[in-house]
């Protein structure tokens, strides 16, 4: 076999099929969504930075209020908190009997 | 109306990217074709595509507008298709022991009559892109380049980054290795 022929007949079929040019649908919106400065807002993102916020204000209310309760001790004037927490549920019902 | 290049690349450069995208929509096609003609698979050829608009968009700076910016991006398109070449170089070792019929039928026809075969045919198109799979990086660009597009070596040296005399040991280098292949595909087909 002629491999210099061959070569040069394989050579002339590349340059016969010249390679398509065309372009994916949106390819540009894709680009220019990628381009750094350009990336929209992403919702989920602002999601999880609200949650993230939220969480960390929930975090400072509950620990003022347990340092509150911590340093004021006589404000529950000496009752057990479930005995307070028994009082406040069962008030309706004792409302109740008191009316009868 | 429509604005200019320079002024598309200067407001690129002062913060605006929007106006970034009329370039992509202009020379995106000259950038898939080229991809084209080092990758076969479409999700590569966007990858390819895609890496050289970034990286565009990140260089632009370094454009001095002395060439037109198509020519600093073909030099953008053609750097990144040798780079995925060198990290793609998975078909090299195959054997030809699978060519379909239609291509050992053009090939028979070549040894049998060399002069009457047709290089527009479909398997003349699949027999050139086995052995261009099958050529080193630098060998497949230099081929490419010089031979099937017609470029001139300081083209390719301008292209690619290379010395002008670089560029020629690379020809010679890709020619040899080439008939190197085209000879062990005769001797697996004929012997």
């Amino acid at each position: 076999m002629n491999v210099t022929e061959l070569q040069r007949k394989l050579i002339a079929a590349a340059r016969a099929n010249a390679p398509d040019d065309r372009v994916p649908y949106a390819f540009e919106k894709r680009i220019i969504a990628r381009l750094p400065g350009m990336n929209a807002t992403d919702n989920a993102a602002l999601w999880v930075r609200g949650l993230w916020q939220a969480a960390v204000s929930c975090v400072v209310v509950a620990m003022l209020c347990g340092a509150w309760a911590f340093f004021n001790p006589g404000s529950n004037s000496g009752e057990d908190l479930s005995q307070n927490l028994e009082t406040t549920l069962l008030a309706a019902v004792d409302q109740g009997d008191q009316a009868q | 109306m429509e604005r200019s290049e320079a002024e598309l690349i200067a407001a690129v450069l002062q913060g605006d990217a929007a106006s970034f995208e009329p370039l992509v929509q202009k020379y995106s096609p000259r950038v898939f074709a080229t991809a084209r003609r080092y990758a076969r698979r479409e999700s590569e050829i966007e990858d390819i595509a895609q890496e050289v608009w970034l990286k565009a968009f990140e260089k632009l700076k370094s454009f001095r507008g002395e060439a037109p910016f198509e020519h600093w991006l073909m030099r953008m398109t053609v750097r990144t298709c040798y780079d995925f070449l060198r990290g793609h170089q998975r078909n090299r070792e195959s054997s030809f022991s699978d060519l379909s019929e239609s291509e050992t039928d053009w090939l028979q026809k070549f040894v049998a009559a060399p002069e009457s075969v047709n290089e527009k045919a479909d398997a003349a198109k699949l027999l050139i892109e086995r052995v261009l799979e099958k050529l080193s990086p630098p060998a497949r660009l230099v081929i490419t380049l010089l031979e099937i597009e017609d470029r001139s070596v300081k083209e390719i040296a301008e292209l690619t980054g290379w010395s002008v005399p670089l560029v020629k040991v690379r020809a010679f280098r890709a020619r040899a290795e080439m008939r190197k292949i085209l000879s062990k595909m005769a001797k697996e087909q004929y012997l």
